[in-house]
């Protein structure tokens, strides 16, 4: 009896995580299903059945440079990733292993900042742009990106360096490795997987981010979302070609992060239960 | 060589002072066990002595040289942790070597010493393995190979047993007691078990609140403790204890009496009591007997004595092992 109520508990929690899941998934399966419609079909109304054409896609391809914000994407996005990581793994290291009276209130500082609405600093930030020359540079918005995910790729690490028992650097200390052997050899190889989805889980916040791309360039260092944005232009705006683009600007994101849910979902709950 | 100086060494963590100041020697060779309840400070002694710790003040020399401000990889000391701390990625094998290779030993060498240490510890059938695949006193075993590859001038063991099961526990006590007559090094031991204290070592240290309350060897300790704090500590089951006018007839505040040397009687004795728990062991009987005079005392009694749950005693302490304490504690 027991054992019925609960695989009916079971089928019933599957169906709504599939509904829920479908729910917030949709949009952007409407997206993919729209790309593959003509301009005529999109604005015809409903229908997930779409005549299958690529014409979008070639359009978007011929009439536009998708390759030069695709590559500004990566740049950006690798670019800020690793660039945090060089500043956040020592951060992180000396929070974690070497702690004082005020890490948590440093920690909690740092999540702060992203409690703030981005609007509030957009003057200030638009006008040093301006006046060191940082606007639609790809070296301005390498930095902004890793600044803005700054405190979770700290956060992350932290969390994962706090799993690691400080003990077992106490033993290589007295097993007479030195500060770069005990890095090497023993801290690395053991926060390897959570360095990887604290990379993963960055490029992908990094690949997303629409605000200060958007504000901060024109051409030159302008990343598929700003591409996207593009679109909606003064001729009006055309919904399979918007499509085309937006799928063809989450693609990349989407394969990896199906590739790599595994990790991700490993890194967001890790030390959440132990 | 592994001689070990201590000198006013102390150890504060902001204004909380863990270890006020405290001198120390310990011989080559010996097997110095330091011993206390949990918070004392030995774990942070044993660090300091390490160098996982910096010391507030004083200095730590070994074999004469002041090592107070050297990198614990200098002071050519091995450490076995509580946790083991084994390096969860690599085989019991390249655990083992880690510190030669750190040395920079050929791998020749490295081969050899692994080889030799793992047959000592019985671990050559399971050098492939990683720690994760292993018991808990293979583990045990793992970390003291780690730390005998090096030859170091001292072991250091931060309550090694504490993880293992009772019947392990037992064992591996044995096991690193034969380590010690075998490679003849200096041995430093911190354990809260007075019973690991009193089987393993040469010479124990009660630490108490971080003050040193007395060294001396296992049976030094049980038989002349100074002080009421090492009377209470050492020895299983405990001392007891009578203040007041049972005291007073001995001149004493207080008075200690071990529970092996209290003489059971039916009819007469000093102090008449009721049988509370008696508790079983075989070889001996454990009675907790409730005093009118002097409150419950705890005996131990011969395994086969007839003496059941409310019987009526008389008990009378041996005069010749009875401990006499001033109001201060000390003893007299």
């Amino acid at each position: 009896m027991a054992r019925a109520v609960t695989n009916r508990h079971k089928t019933i929690a599957t169906i709504a995580a599939w509904a829920v899941a479908l729910v917030i998934f949709f949009p952007i399966l409407y997206t993919i299903i729209t790309s593959f419609k003509s301009e005529q079909e999109a604005i015809q109304g409903f229908s997930l059945i779409p005549s299958g054409t690529l014409e979008s896609y070639a359009e978007v391809q011929s009439q536009y440079n998708y390759f030069k914000p695709f590559m500004n994407s990566v740049i950006l996005a690798l670019g800020s990733t690793l660039l945090a990581l060089v500043v956040a793994i020592p951060a992180a290291w000396s929070m974690a292993f070497s702690p004082t009276k005020r890490t948590k209130d440093v920690l909690m500082w740092m999540l702060s900042t992203k409690m703030m609405p981005a609007v509030a600093v957009l003057f200030p930030i638009y006008l040093i742009f301006r006046n060191l020359g940082l606007l639609d540079s790809r070296i301005g918005m390498t930095v902004m990106l890793m600044l803005i995910n700054l405190p979770i790729v700290i956060w992350m690490l932290y969390t994962y360096f706090r799993e690691i028992p400080g003990e077992i650097l106490e033993a290589a200390r007295m097993d007479g490795a030195t500060l770069w052997g005990e890095i090497l050899y023993v801290l690395t190889p053991m926060a390897v997987p959570g360095i990887a989805s604290t990379m993963l889980l960055n490029i992908i916040l990094a690949w997303n981010e629409a605000f200060w791309t958007i504000r901060l360039t024109t051409t030159n260092a302008a990343p598929l979302t700003a591409f996207i944005s593009s679109f909606s232009s003064p001729q009006g705006l055309f919904w399979a070609k918007l499509s085309a683009a937006s799928t063809l600007a989450i693609a990349p994101i989407l394969i990896m992060g199906w590739f790599s849910q595994k990790q991700l979902v490993r890194g967001l709950t890790f030390g959440a239960v132990k | 060589m592994g001689k070990i100086a201590l000198r006013n060494v102390s150890k504060s963590f902001g204004t909380t002072s863990i270890i006020p100041n405290i001198d120390l020697d310990i011989e080559d060779g010996e097997f110095v066990v330091f011993v206390g309840p949990s918070g004392c400070g030995k774990s942070t002694l044993l660090r300091l002595i390490a160098g996982l710790e910096d010391t507030s003040g004083g200095t730590i020399s070994i074999d004469g040289r002041d090592v107070t401000n050297e990198a614990p990889a200098k002071r050519k000391l091995a450490m076995v942790f509580q946790s083991y701390a084994l390096y969860p990625h690599m085989t019991v094998a390249k655990n083992i070597a880690f510190p030669l290779k750190m040395a920079g030993e050929s791998q020749e060498v490295i081969d050899k010493k692994v080889g030799d240490a793992a047959r000592v510890l019985n671990l050559t059938n399971y050098l492939d393995r990683r720690p994760g695949q292993l018991s808990g006193g293979q583990r045990q075993r793992v970390a003291i190979g780690r730390a005998i590859v090096r030859q170091p001038s001292a072991f250091l063991f931060d309550e090694p047993l504490s993880n293992l099961d009772a019947a392990l526990r037992g064992t591996m006590r044995l096991e690193i007691s034969e380590l010690h007559n075998q490679l003849k090094t200096t041995m430093i031991y911190v354990t809260h078990d007075q019973v690991e204290a009193m089987t393993m070592a040469d010479k124990i240290v009660v630490l108490n609140a971080g003050n040193i309350e007395q060294v001396g060897s296992p049976l030094d300790l049980y038989r002349s403790p100074k002080n009421l704090f090492v009377a209470g500590f050492i020895g299983s089951p405990k001392m007891n204890f009578v203040n007041g006018a049972a005291a007073a007839k001995h001149d004493a505040a207080t008075v200690g009496i071990r529970p092996e040397h209290l003489r059971i009687t039916s009819n007469s004795g000093e102090w008449r009591g009721k049988v509370g728990v008696a508790e079983h062991l075989g070889a001996d009987t454990f009675l907790h007997v409730h005093t009118d005079d002097v409150g419950t005392i705890n005996v131990r009694a011969d395994g086969e004595i007839g003496v059941r749950h409310g019987d009526i005693v008389y008990l009378t302490p041996d005069p010749a092992k009875l401990h006499r304490f001033d109001a201060d504690g000390k003893a007299l």
